[in-house]
C-alpha cells in the first residue's frame, strides 16, 4: 500500500474524488463570490491538513494564470457595461467586465485547487485499484495505471535522448525557428522507442498471464469507512440539490 | 517435458518462414543452450515455443508444440503462463511499469492468475527467494540497475510456478556484473529442477550452464548435442557463434604448437 502521510491522504481515493468533483461542479454551479471563496477556504483548509498547502497553491496559480490572464483580457475589455473604469485606446475597461472577470478567476481558482488537491494527495495506483475492487475490469486499470505512469518515463527518456542529439551537435537552443527545428530527432526516436517497448511490454505481460478473463484477488485495499461512504453520499446529494435549484432559477 | 515437432513459422505478411523443421524436446529439468547468428530464428524459435508466437504475435504456425504431454494448438496465452514463462532481453520493458514495488512486479502474474492474495504472496515470497533478492522486495522497479531489473524479471515468471523457462538473450542488454548476478541465479535455477531455454549470444554464460547446445543457422536446428561437445565444435564459428572464451584460449594455444585443452572450472 502507497504511504499514506497525512489523515487527508488517507481518505479512500474515491472520497478524494467525490470531494475535488464537487469542489469543481459546485463553484460552477454556485456562482457569485461567497460560494467559491467558500470553497476555495475550505480546499485549502484540507491542504494545509494535507501538508501540501504551497504546492497546491503554487500549482493553482500557475496551472490557471494563462487562462486567468485571458479571462481578464476579454472580459474586462470586451464585456459591455455601464460604468467606464478607464479606457485604453479602443477599449473601455469597465465595472461590470471586472466584476465578470473577478467571478470567474475565483471559480478557475476554485476548480484548480478542487482537483490540484485531489492529485497532489492521490497515489494513482491507490484510486485505480480501489476502482478495480469496485468491479471496474483489471484490463482499464492497467491501461490508466500505465497511462499515468508513463509520462514520467517518456520525459526522462526525451532528456535523454535529447542529451544524446545535443552531444552530435543538434541545436535546440536559441530562436523558436532553432527550438523547433531541434524538435523532431527528439520526438521522432521518443514515439519509435515507445511503441517498440509497448510491443515487448505487451508480451512480457501476456506471459504473465495479462489476458486470462476474470477478477483479480488485490493484495491490498484502501481503507473506506462508514463515515466516508455517507460523506461522499451527502456531498454527492447536496451537489445534485445545487444544480437542480440553479436549474430551477433558486 | 516441452516438445516441438515438425514446427515451422511464418510471420504475417512474410513470404517465407523463419524456422523449419524444428524437432526438439527438453525434459524436466534439463538447461538447454540456444545459440545461432543473428536472424537465424532464435527468438522465433522462443517466441513459438512460449505461445506468443502465433497467440500474439499472427503468423502461421505448422507442427505441434506440446507441454507435459499437452497439446498446446489452440490454448489460450493464459493457459500458456502456468506451463512454460518467457523472458527477453531488456529488463526495463519487461517490467509492468504499473507497480510501485518490486514485490508487487512479481505479484502481478499470480493476481493476474485469479489467486487468493495468500497463494499470491506465498508465491511471490517464494520467487524472491528462490533468485536470493528478499532485499529487494521494498524497492521501486523503475530503479533497479539491469541485473537487478532482470532478476525482478525471472523472479516475475517464476512466481507462475512454470514448468519450463525460456529466456531470450537474457544478459544482451547488461553490464558483466548484471551478467554475473543472471548466471548465478540461472545457476540456482538449473539446481533446483527448472527446465530452461537460454538463447544467448554469449556462450561463456551458457559453457557450463547447459547440459546441451543447439545451435540454429537458417532457421533450421544444425546441431544438438552435449554443451561442452557442441561449443568445442569448430563448425560453431561457421554458423555464426562466437565459442565461449576457453575454448577461443585453446584454440589460440593450439594454433601456437601448444597443446592444450582448457576443461571448465
Amino acid at each position: 500500500m502507497p504511504a499514506t502521510p497525512s489523515p487527508y491522504h488517507r481518505l479512500n481515493p474515491l472520497t478524494k474524488v467525490v470531494i475535488a468533483t464537487v469542489g469543481s461542479i459546485g463553484a460552477f454551479a454556485l456562482g457569485g463570490y461567497a460560494g467559491p471563496l467558500a470553497i476555495i477556504a475550505v480546499t485549502l483548509g484540507l491542504a494545509t491538513v494535507a501538508g501540501v498547502v504551497r504546492r497546491l497553491t503554487r500549482a493553482s496559480v500557475l496551472l490557471s494564470l494563462p487562462i486567468v490572464i485571458s479571462v481578464i483580457l476579454v472580459s474586462v475589455f470586451t464585456r459591455a457595461g455601464t460604468t467606464v473604469l478607464f479606457v485604453i485606446g479602443p477599449f473601455d475597461a469597465t465595472l461590470e467586465g471586472v466584476d465578470f472577470a473577478a467571478q470567474t478567476v475565483i471559480r478557475l481558482f476554485a476548480i484548480s485547487t478542487s482537483i490540484g488537491l485531489f492529485v497532489l494527495t492521490t497515489d494513482p495506483r491507490a484510486l485505480v485499484l480501489d476502482l478495480e475492487r469496485r468491479g471496474v475490469s483489471p484490463r482499464f486499470a492497467f491501461v490508466a495505471v500505465a497511462t499515468i505512469e508513463a509520462v514520467p518515463t517518456l520525459v526522462e527518456r526525451a532528456a535523454t535522448i535529447g542529451e544524446s542529439q545535443r552531444a552530435r551537435g543538434l541545436d535546440t537552443e536559441g530562436s523558436l525557428r532553432a527550438r523547433l527545428r531541434g524538435l523532431l530527432p527528439i520526438v521522432g526516436p521518443v514515439i519509435i522507442t515507445s511503441l517498440t517497448d509497448v510491443e515487448e511490454r505487451s508480451l512480457a505481460l501476456e506471459s504473465r498471464a495479462f489476458s486470462r478473463p476474470g477478477r483479480r484477488h488485490l493484495l491490498w485495499a484502501m481503507p473506506d469507512s462508514a463515515p466516508e461512504r455517507v460523506l461522499r453520499w451527502l456531498l454527492l446529494a447536496a451537489l445534485v440539490a445545487l444544480i437542480a435549484a440553479r436549474i430551477a432559477g433558486v | 517435458m516441452l516438445g516441438l515437432h515438425g514446427i515451422g513459422y511464418r510471420y504475417a505478411g512474410f513470404a517465407r518462414p523463419v524456422i523449419f523443421d524444428i524437432d526438439l524436446d527438453i525434459a524436466d529439468g534439463e538447461i538447454v543452450g540456444l545459440v545461432g547468428a543473428n536472424e537465424a530464428g532464435k527468438s522465433t524459435l522462443c517466441l513459438v515455443a512460449s505461445g506468443l508466437a502465433p497467440g500474439s504475435i499472427r503468423g502461421t504456425l505448422t507442427g505441434s508444440l506440446t507441454i507435459d504431454g499437452v497439446a498446446m494448438a489452440g490454448k489460450p496465452l493464459h493457459e500458456f503462463s502456468t506451463r512454460v514463462g518467457i523472458g527477453f532481453q531488456n529488463p526495463a520493458t519487461q517490467l509492468s511499469g504499473v507497480t510501485g514495488s518490486v514485490f508487487e512486479e512479481v505479484a502481478l502474474g499470480p493476481m493476474n492468475l485469479g489467486l487468493p492474495a495468500r497463494e499470491t504472496v506465498e508465491r511471490t515470497k517464494a520467487a524472491l527467494a528462490m533468485l536470493g533478492i528478499e532485499d529487494l522486495a521494498e524497492r521501486e522497479p523503475r530503479r533497479l540497475s539491469g541485473g537487478q531489473g532482470q532478476l525482478v524479471v525471472i523472479a516475475s515468471l517464476l512466481a507462475m510456478r512454470p514448468g519450463h523457462l525460456i529466456l531470450d538473450e537474457p544478459t544482451a542488454q547488461l553490464d558483466p556484473e548484471g551478467t554475473r548476478l543472471v548466471g548465478e541465479a540461472l545457476r540456482g535455477l538449473g539446481a533446483s529442477g527448472t527446465a530452461l531455454l537460454i538463447a544467448e549470444h554469449r556462450t561463456d554464460l551458457l559453457d557450463g550452464l547447459c547440459s546441451r547446445i543447439i545451435v540454429i543457422d537458417g532457421g533450421r536446428i544444425v546441431q544438438d548435442g552435449p554443451a561442452a561437445a557442441t561449443l568445442e565444435d569448430r563448425r560453431l564459428v561457421d554458423w555464426g557463434v562466437d565459442p565461449p572464451s576457453r575454448v577461443r584460449l585453446a584454440t589460440a594455444l593450439t594454433t601456437q604448437g601448444i597443446d592444450a585443452r582448457i576443461a571448465l572450472p
